[in-house]
């Protein structure tokens, strides 16, 4: 396991030695399967691993699963045919683009729902009328002289 | 918008709240559930560590409740689950199999030599084929196969003795129970 | 003895801000001025206590006293001077004291620079400063005390101090970072003393927005160094992986980059007074947030902490009066504070208000997928699901080119109303200019894009009519040029933070769509290509440093046979812990960076090495620093000197139509 995004957010590095160095010479048939696999490994997770896609990661079972990834690109799997075998294999947690389900679509129609909130705020708050065009009110007004004077 | 829309905030932090409330009373984030529960082992087709020139199958995994134990020389901490495996085999007789995970077979015969083997045999798994069917990501791991060579448990990490009689000695006599 | 006498320290802190709570209080209850003035100068009294904590255990780090417990398990004897100093922060305890000791910082500079206000607000701001600042105290003396003695068995060497934090980015990034954080405490203070005092108009705003953009501008630079630290250091190439620590400091920027510009309206137009109020809250809550749950180890990332549940309870004792007894005055108060003010569609309220829509809803979308898989776990009984880039950049994207689209229109906009000739003015001709100059832009990078090439139209628009603002504003005066240097900061700031965003997008963009990545077998001697580049491997040699002993390779990399960079980059093993470090070494060039890594060395001295090109990557931390640079000079606006000089020298703040926000 290793520390692979240690920084960015905050300070809470992970105190277990990092070993860097996912960087493993493959060879590839072809240049398409080259970009089919760098897509895959880096958008599978490490299962071991804290936060750290396949690509990040030297964990032992990273590096099977990246020569598992290229093995069935080899023999003609498809991206979606990879990572159905993965899922069956290590469940939602391996896939760092979470299915559409029962238990998920909160995640995907929320934003959604988010925006068309905020738009329909937006609407309706640029209003028509013309009545003030001043932002000051009475207090503020007060206020303001208060301050003025002082 | 009603006056009490102000306090939706509020609430939404309650939420919030409420469930980081119950993250704090989560597991190990660590621990995977096992996708493969309830399934058959996976089919493979492996040579046999101690018995050289034999290759095993899933259906040598049937016949009888067995333990099937991840394990590899390179994996400290199954070292010292060997000695409750050992304690396990001695006072149960329950059928434990290996699957020595991305190991060098010589030395994994070597380590047994010096730590005893209370395994009934050893699948090599060199190249962790097996291990990615059975969604294995780290050694050791354990298993419970019943008779049918269905999985019906995974463990992630050392089984110790609290583990074996807390969690895998139920299970096992409801096992023998249903059979 | 110092290291006592440094906890001593901070433990008389904690009750001088103790007593900055309750004296003033007092004082507001019995209208007493001299007790509420007591704010200001306990105020100098926590930040002198709080330094000499900070300095005792730094002296302990120096001296490599291993005795402390902390310092055993983040120092060594070998370790550099400049990392002795800076592993202070590195874990949990010692970074804690450094946010309290910045929480003095900002608390004293608000003593210092509030003398204008009156009294009782005064009194009120420091009280809440000071109550946030004697909880952190606390946490840290209660949960997380870095004064600790391990005696009496106490290790002859110390632990070291992780490698990869062996590095520039450990001095600065946390500093900045949490003086982004901590500062956004100051305008939360602000707006609960008005919701307090009953005292929320617009001179709260005025007196909000020079401090916001102020921390604003240290988050913007403390994301920024983040995130190029991240790149240079880890050896991946990667700027940015939607942790959930990248995301606990993302969110409050967000939030803040929403407040600095609903705060403008507010001052400027009397709007969105209760809505701003909010933000100001949201911002320091959200910074709370994301900085203690990553302390508690609920949110899983990789900057891993083990789960201590009585830590995760004192967090919650915090984290719940804090924010919950804000939202909850905010719940009393803000009904009141609607304001009758309006403005058209056309009106640059209306474009603030899209941008805090956007912002807001960008931030709570970044929350939702950081905190999903939590409410994931414990709802369905332990099944865990990933939330990682593929789903940040699916719903964020759009966000933000909705924000970019909407902020080309924005610099033209006029208090209340627009014009519609103003906003459309030269726009045919600025988008023919921006689609050529984009397409360029395409072209020259590399294979075309469309991604690429509406990203640059994006940008450049924002450029062309940051510039057409610029131009109307000096072309009204005789002598345009010094009009140039003429406008107020302001009017600065926000072009330079403006240009900032269209620069780091297209940084974006552009090493996105473009970066080639190969890791290669090389033995010494070999030649590969990688995109336009030849790379030649020279092999390695063994080299030592201070704490550590590395293999150095030597690769040369030429384009269209001229060599153009010779790169060292080191595989390095630290002699402290045997960790193995992998050190890239980066050509840095203006269109883009070539970056190579070291593997693991195979058979006959060759080795696995990675190598990428990221062409524009500098361009996401350059717009980042211009950002953050905005925010610095918006603080120099002479609008904010002292009142008293200004209401000498200023008519008062009625709603200009021509003042900018920013």
């Amino acid at each position: 396991m290793r520390g692979r995004w240690v920084l960015a957010g905050c300070l809470f590095w992970v105190l277990s030695a990092p070993s860097l160095g996912a960087i493993e010479a493959q060879a590839f048939p072809d240049e398409t399967i080259k970009a089919r696999y760098y897509d895959l490994i880096a958008t599978l997770r490490c299962p071991q691993c804290l936060n750290t896609n396949l690509a990040g990661s030297d964990a032992m079972i990273a590096q099977n699963l990246r020569a598992t990834v290229l093995r069935l690109l080899v023999e003609g799997k498809s991206d979606a045919e990879v990572e159905q075998f993965m899922f069956e294999r290590y469940g939602d947690f391996i896939l760092y683009e979470p299915r559409w389900t029962a238990k998920t679509w909160l995640l995907w129609l929320g934003p959604l729902g988010l925006a068309l909130v905020g738009l329909s705020v937006w609407w309706s708050m640029g209003a028509s009328s013309r009545k003030t065009r001043h932002g000051l009110s009475e207090s503020d007004r007060a206020n303001l002289k208060q301050l003025m004077d002082r | 918008m009603a006056k009490q829309s102000v306090l939706i905030p509020a609430f939404v932090f309650a939420g919030i709240v409420v469930l980081l409330w119950f993250g704090f009373q989560l597991s190990d984030p660590h621990l995977l559930p096992s996708q493969k529960l309830n399934d058959p082992v996976p089919d493979f087709e492996l040579p046999s560590l101690t018995a050289v020139g034999e290759t095993l199958n899933a259906a040598d995994l049937t016949g009888e409740i067995s333990l099937l134990n991840v394990w590899a020389t390179w994996c400290p901490s199954c070292i010292a689950e060997h000695g409750e495996l050992t304690r396990i085999f001695e006072t149960t007789g329950l059928r434990i199999i290996g699957v020595n995970y991305n190991d060098d077979s010589d030395a994994a015969r070597a380590w047994l030599k010096r730590w005893g083997d209370p395994y009934a045999f050893h699948i090599v798994d060199e190249d962790g084929t097996l291990a990615i069917d059975l969604g294995v990501y780290g050694a050791p791991e354990t298993f419970v196969v019943d008779a049918g060579g269905i999985i019906r448990y995974r463990h992630v990490g050392v089984v110790t003795q609290k583990v074996f009689e807390e969690t895998f000695a139920p299970l096992i006599q409801n096992l023998k129970d249903a059979s | 003895m110092i290291v006592e006498l440094g906890h001593f320290c901070v433990v008389i802190a904690c009750l001088l801000a103790f007593l900055q709570v309750v004296l003033p209080s007092i004082g507001l209850k019995q209208n007493n001025a001299q007790l509420m003035a007591s704010a200001s100068s306990l105020a100098y009294g926590v930040f002198v206590f709080t330094l000499l904590g900070f300095l005792a255990l730094i002296h302990a780090f120096v001296t490599d006293d291993f005795s402390v417990g902390y310092v055993a398990s983040h120092s060594n004897t070998r370790l550099p001077l400049q990392f002795k100093v800076s592993a202070l922060w590195s874990a949990h305890e010692g970074s804690f004291l450094l946010w309290t000791l910045v929480m003095s910082i900002w608390t004293m500079m608000v003593a210092r620079f509030s003398a204008p206000l009156t009294t009782d607000m005064r009194a009120r701001v420091l009280i809440c400063l000071a109550a946030l600042g004697f909880g952190f105290y606390l946490f840290l003396l209660l949960t997380s005390n870095p004064f600790e003695r391990a005696l009496p068995f106490y290790p002859a060497e110390g632990a070291d101090l992780n490698p990869l934090l062996q590095d520039f980015g450990l001095i600065v990034h946390p500093p900045l970072l949490y003086m982004g954080y901590v500062g956004l405490s100051v305008p939360f203070a602000f707006a609960i003393a008005s919701l307090w005092g009953n005292t929320l108009d617009v001179s709260w705003a005025r007196w909000s927005r020079p401090w916001t953009n102020l921390a604003w501008a240290f988050l913007t630079m403390g994301i920024t160094l983040g995130s190029w630290w991240a790149y240079y250091e880890l050896g991946w190439g990667g700027w940015w992986f939607w942790d959930a620590v990248e995301n606990a400091s993302f969110v409050p920027w967000l939030i803040a980059t929403a407040l600095i510009h609903s705060l403008a309206a507010t001052e400027k137009r009397g709007v969105f007074k209760s809505w701003t109020v909010l933000l100001a809250i949201f911002g320091f809550s959200f910074s709370l947030l994301g900085a203690f749950l990553v302390r508690s180890g609920v949110l899983t990332s990789v900057h891993a902490f083990a789960v201590d549940p009585e830590r995760g309870a004192a967090i919650l004792m915090f984290l719940v009066p804090v924010i919950g007894g804000s939202l909850l005055l905010y719940g009393a108060r803000a009904w009141d504070l609607r304001s009758r003010v309006t403005f058209k569609r056309s009106g640059r309220e209306s474009f603030i208000l899209g941008n805090n829509v956007l912002l807001t809803v960008s931030a709570a979308v970044v929350l939702l997928g950081t905190l999903y898989p939590l409410g994931y776990e414990a709802l369905t009984g332990g099944d865990k699901i990933s939330i990682g880039p593929p789903y940040f950049n699916a719903v964020f994207v759009p966000l933000m080119l909705a924000l970019m689209a909407l902020m080309i229109l924005s610099h033209r906009s006029r208090w209340w109303a627009t014009d519609r000739s103003l906003l459309t003015a030269g726009q045919g001709v600025f988008t023919a200019i921006a689609a050529v100059a984009a397409i360029g832009v395409s072209v020259v990078m590399g294979p075309i894009k469309l991604w690429i090439i509406g990203v640059a139209w994006l940008a450049f628009m924002i450029l062309l009519n940051l510039g057409y603002e610029l131009h109307r504003r000096v072309r009204l005066k005789s002598n345009p040029f010094s009009r140039l240097f003429n406008q107020p900061l302001a009017v600065y700031a926000m072009v330079l933070g403006h240009a900032g965003i269209a620069v780091t997008a297209l940084g974006i963009v552009t090493t996105v769509m473009l970066s080639e990545e190969a890791d290669l077998f090389m033995a010494p001697g070999d030649r590969a290509e990688v995109g336009a580049y030849d790379v030649q491997f020279y092999g390695t040699n063994n080299i030592e440093g201070p704490n550590y002993v590395a293999d150095r390779g030597r690769v040369e990399v030429s384009r269209a046979g001229e060599i153009i960079a010779t790169l060292f980059p080191e595989k390095r093993r630290y002699l402290a812990s045997q960790s193995i470090m992998t050190e890239a070494d980066i050509h840095v060039r203006s269109l883009g960076d070539i970056y190579v890594a070291l593997g693991e060395p195979l058979e006959n001295g060759a080795w696995a090495v990675r190598v990428h090109i990221k062409p524009l990557v500098r361009f996401i931390w350059f717009g980042g620093i211009l950002i953050a640079l905005g925010g610095v000079l918006s603080i120099f606006d002479r609008r904010y000197r002292a009142p008293v000089a200004r209401s000498s020298r200023q008519a008062p703040p009625a709603p200009s139509r021509e003042a900018v926000h920013g």
